[in-house]
């Protein structure tokens, strides 16, 4: 460890990163309009959908992250903040990208035969989207998606998921603005501003990432509802934002950058991480234990199609990665600790996490038309996912590297972070 | 010879504590152990305490309850009296968790409190064993293991030279026995 820290220093984006970020923007490019070009747009939607989720929910992981830490009055974390927060100031694009893809899938329609009628489906929301469902005499009217209609219709749909976009954009706008602000001024004044604002964005975020969840995925499949459903993306949202933010910080550190982050500080991400993992399975299970055990026909019906032999090696595969490989790699203090380990696991929890959501999308959007065995994950997945990853690191490095230092300097907390021990 | 079994340094002051920890240190006298009224950080880097292997314990005392309550779950659900709970086939596995899950806890709560009497000889209706009794209260106490350690006047001198407000010779290692 250097003995002498720089505060002003600021971080430079340049390097192997940028480059191989942009390449990797390029493969995304790519991929997707060759899944439109071969005719796989629904695929593509699909995978265009989970990747803008994944995306949005990483980055307001880091907005959470920020206001648990300041409602919490958390000393240890004041060295890492400008991380979480840059991934705030990233979320308005992540937001913006994820309404464009809503918006597109509900808008771009093809023509599906049922029974020797054609209808004209929208590539996303299916379920609920597809106008004839709410037709009387079309062949396939479904009484439940239109008495759901109420609820689920395009414009109060669009507006919901806006709404709750802007306002977390909001939020993660204002605790980077507060903090930019301290550095320059100084005082307890942005301190006690971000506290109270870090109170109201939780009990908001807390209230509406369910909806937000219920909306973006669930009603996917739109005569399923599970209650658990919301808090069990809650905790993928947060681990897997977590693990994110362990990354960048050891990537950072292995740049030279955040000289005062020790393994101290990498320890409690790996505590989080760990934490977290388990707290996603308890949810995870507490979903399925319920529908196992009252096997009511339309909730089994999520699982049901789940079990069919495409998805079952994914479906257990999931548990494998998101809580077996934490429990067993991350309870130890010492993995906690290491460098390497932390961002194998960093690393298998993203991947994991990527896992989650597909098999909370996939089956819903591509499944019913087509059928594969083992080829249900093909080569639009890995290049969406590349193509997302790249255009993730590079807004969030370069947003840090907007910020004048890469510490808040005058955070009241700063130096307890600086001599954390654990 | 002198009857002096231990010598102990009380300061009133968690800082100057750690001083004289360095202090005794660097003048190489073995330190026995440090009693302090509330828990102070990094002070078992600076003696060289162990890590403790509390972890270990409590990780098989969960496994203990997992096994127990499976197993008792397996032979009257599954082995001794099968009974048909809404259709689903004897050996449900996700039904038993619940179950498996709180005993883990259970047992390693139990299984953590019994541990921390045994090591800390606390029982009920035991005195507990008080090298001195401020140390329980406002005084933090270096104690050094006299036997061997001699001028014990040196010693003296070093903790009074890093702060301490009383040394104490003490003839009896403990001044509260049942």
């Amino acid at each position: 460890m250097k003995t002498h820290n720089s505060f002003d220093e600021q971080y430079q984006f340049t390097g192997k990163v940028k480059t191989w970020s942009l390449i990797a923007i390029v493969i995304g490019v790519v991929t997707i309009v060759a899944g439109f070009l071969t005719h796989h747009e629904q695929r593509t939607f699909s995978n265009l959908l989970l990747m803008g989720y994944y995306f949005t929910c990483v980055c307001a992981a880091g907005v959470m992250f920020c206001g648990i830490q300041y409602a919490a009055q958390a000393g240890w974390s004041a060295s890492i903040l400008r991380v979480p927060q840059a991934f705030g100031k990233v979320l308005p694009i992540a937001a913006l990208i994820l309404v464009v893809i809503i918006i597109a899938g509900l808008k771009m329609t093809h023509t599906v035969n049922v029974d020797g009628k054609n209808h004209i489906e929208p590539y996303l929301y299916a379920r609920w989207a597809t106008p004839d469902l709410r037709i009387k005499d079309s062949g396939i009217y479904d009484s439940v998606i239109a008495g759901k209609a109420g609820y689920l219709n395009v414009p109060y749909f669009l507006f919901r998921i806006i709404g709750m976009l802007a306002v977390y954009s909001f939020f993660g706008w204002l605790f980077a603005k507060y903090s930019r602000d301290e550095d320059e001024l100084g005082g307890m004044k942005y301190y006690n501003k971000s506290i109270v604002i870090s109170a109201i964005f939780l009990v908001l975020f807390g209230f509406t990432v369910p909806v937000f969840a219920f909306d973006t995925i669930m009603s996917l499949e739109a005569r399923w509802f599970s209650t658990m459903f919301g808090w069990y993306n809650l905790a993928g949202l947060w681990v897997s934002g977590l693990a994110a933010m362990t990354l960048i910080i050891i990537y950072l550190r292995k740049q030279g950058q955040l000289s005062w982050v020790t393994e101290n500080h990498l320890h409690n991400m790996g505590l989080f991480m760990f934490a977290f993992s388990v707290f996603w399975t308890y949810l995870w299970f507490a979903q399925f234990l319920l529908t196992y055990y009252a096997n009511i026909p339309e909730e089994s019906a999520y699982f049901f199609r789940r079990w069919e032999p495409d998805f079952k090696v994914w479906f257990w595969l999931n548990i494998v990665i998101n809580f077996g490989a934490p429990l067993l790699v991350l309870m130890q203090r010492d993995s906690k600790r290491y460098v390497g380990t932390l961002q194998v696991m960093a690393v298998v929890i993203i991947l994991g996490h990527w896992l989650d959501y597909f098999q909370m999308i996939a089956p819903n959007t591509i499944a019913p038309h087509e059928h594969w065995y083992w080829g249900v994950i093909s080569w639009v997945e890995p290049g969406v996912f590349i193509g997302f990853a790249g255009l993730f690191t590079f807004l969030a490095l370069s947003a840090l590297s907007k910020f004048k230092s890469l510490i808040p300097k005058n955070h009241p907390f700063l130096d307890e972070s600086l001599h954390h021990h654990i | 010879m002198s009857s002096t079994k231990f010598i102990l340094g009380l300061f009133d002051d968690p800082d100057v504590l750690l001083h004289g920890i360095d202090e005794l240190k660097k003048n190489s006298v073995p330190i026995y152990d440090v009693y302090t009224p509330m828990p102070i950080h990094g002070i078992e880097d600076k003696l060289g305490v162990k890590p403790s292997r509390l972890g270990y314990a409590a990780f098989m005392f969960g496994i203990l309850g997992g096994t127990t309550i499976f197993s008792i779950v397996y032979y009257t659900l599954v082995h001794d009296w099968p009974m048909n709970i809404g259709g689903k086939p004897a050996f449900a596995v996700p039904d038993f968790i619940p179950a498996t899950f709180e005993w883990t806890v259970l047992f390693t709560a139990f299984g953590m409190t019994i541990t921390f009497f045994f090591a800390t000889h606390l029982f009920p209706g035991r005195a507990p064993r008080v090298m001195d009794l401020r140390a329980t209260d406002d005084r933090f106490v270096i104690a050094i293991d006299a036997k061997g350690n001699v001028p014990h006047e040196d010693i003296t001198n070093i903790l009074r030279e890093a702060g301490a407000v009383e040394i104490k010779h003490n003839d009896r290692k403990y001044v509260s026995y049942e």
